[in-house]
């Protein structure tokens, strides 16, 4: 039993895929995630695929702010995928809701709607602090 | 029947998913060196089923894990009933039972890009199909067998006489493992047209199920190709060229439309299968 669990574990470290959700915003964390996602990075070493696909997302990756309008839409994102999840906010928007956080609409950072794993801070934050971000999000599946 | 001979249909069962996802690792590794990138570890497929099976099960309705089960039934028992020895044209039978589960596991749900995929999956069993009967009528018109035992016993180089009916069969295994430039029905790196295809609802255990009958698929077709060669290194090379073939033809070429399939690879495939057949028989 424990060396399935192991392998279990092992598994999930070494097979992540991945779906990435702008909530609004400057769009500039899309691009660096795309950026991070091109063969100069490969993110396929690690294991990571893009899925585009919540039934087949292990790691959600959010951007932009939280408004009273998309945090319905993250809702039902994060409902379809399958546990265990991981939760990852990238860029200032997602962690507070940045520049927009005074505005009327704004609710704030993904964590007012969601439970974020993992925060990246950065405006936007770079390829590699991205890929560093879900990589140190691995230790959730020890549990 | 002598029952000290099921060891062989059980040890296919075993090994037939393990060869599959070796191939697709290795597949996987070869397309990211010719795309300049260092690529995922060869053991990557079995890390991502195993993580599969260990995920949450979320299934759409009761008759979606159904028909995946199904489908993974029906791929095992095809290699089961190959390594058996058996009937050819029940082994046709049996595969085109398997593409049905696979259709009707992505139709019975409300998903637009499962049933467009599902649409297009029915088209390229309507493409390979009758190459498939074709090549298994030209086995049994060089070697008298219809039984795969019977065929590997006295087979010999197929391939001899049968060069065309190679290259249909080739044919029918890109556009059946879902290579470039005929993955539209599912492919992995499809999610921007149709999301996953036939895959896009199905997801942890169930994906894994249609994933693991994905890989007897290609043991099977891999099994179906090493009879043009009958000898161990002999299909052993056939297997390996075929393969190394498939990854070429996966990154050499663009992916086309099912229109495209239709109009230029529907009729000319049987053909160019049954031209080969005619020479055969004069």
């Amino acid at each position: 039993m424990g060396m399935m669990k192991h392998l279990m574990v092992r598994s999930r470290r070494r097979s992540l895929w991945m779906m990435h959700f702008c909530l609004g915003g400057c769009n500039g964390c899309s691009i660096e995630i795309m950026a991070a996602l091109t063969p100069m990075y490969d993110l396929e070493r690690f294991g990571i695929l893009n899925t585009g696909n919540p039934k087949h997302t292990d790691v959600l990756l959010v951007g932009g702010s939280v408004n009273h309008r998309n945090r319905r839409t993250l809702k039902n994102l994060i409902d379809q995928i399958p546990a265990p999840r991981l939760i990852v906010a990238v860029g200032t928007c997602a962690l507070t809701g940045g520049i927009f956080n005074e505005a009327y609409n704004i609710i704030g950072g993904a964590n007012r709607v969601v439970d974020v794993d993992v925060y990246v801070p950065g405006c936007p934050p770079k390829p590699e602090a991205v890929i560093d971000g879900i990589l140190s999000g691995l230790d959730k599946f020890e549990q | 029947m002598n029952l000290a001979k099921l060891w062989v249909p059980a040890a296919a069962v075993i090994a037939a998913p393990v060869f599959g996802g070796l191939i697709a690792g290795i597949d996987r590794k070869i397309s990211a060196r010719l795309q300049g990138r260092y690529g995922p570890p060869i053991l990557q497929p079995f890390y991502d089923l195993y993580k599969l099976f260990g995920k949450d099960p979320l299934a759409v309705n009761r008759w979606q894990p159904f028909f995946a089960a199904m489908y993974l039934f029906g791929a095992a028992a095809s290699v089961a009933w190959l390594a058996l020895g058996g009937d050819l044209l029940v082994l046709f039978f049996l595969t085109t039972f398997t593409v049905g589960f696979l259709v009707l596991g992505a139709s019975c749900v409300p998903s637009p890009f499962s049933r467009a995929g599902a649409g297009r999956e029915l088209l390229q069993a309507l493409v390979y199909e009758p190459v498939l009967i074709l090549v298994f009528a030209a086995i049994f018109q060089q070697t008298g067998r219809w039984d795969a035992a019977g065929v590997w016993r006295q087979g010999g180089v197929l391939l001899a006489q049968t060069p065309l009916l190679y290259l249909c069969l080739f044919l029918v295994l890109v556009i059946k493992l879902r290579k470039s430039p005929f993955d539209f029905s599912a492919s992995p790196h499809a999610h921007q047209e149709l999301v996953r295809g036939v895959l896009t609802e199905y997801s942890g255990p169930f994906l894994a199920m249609v994933e693991l009958g994905h890989w007897y698929e290609t043991a099977l077709l891999l099994m179906i190709c090493a009879l043009f060669w009958s000898s161990v290194p002999g299909s052993a090379i056939l297997v390996a060229a075929t393969v190394a073939g498939l990854i070429f033809v996966d990154n050499l070429f663009p992916r086309l439309t099912w229109r495209w399939m239709m109009a230029r690879i529907w009729l000319p495939l049987p053909g160019l299968a049954l031209l080969n057949l005619i020479w055969l028989m004069v």
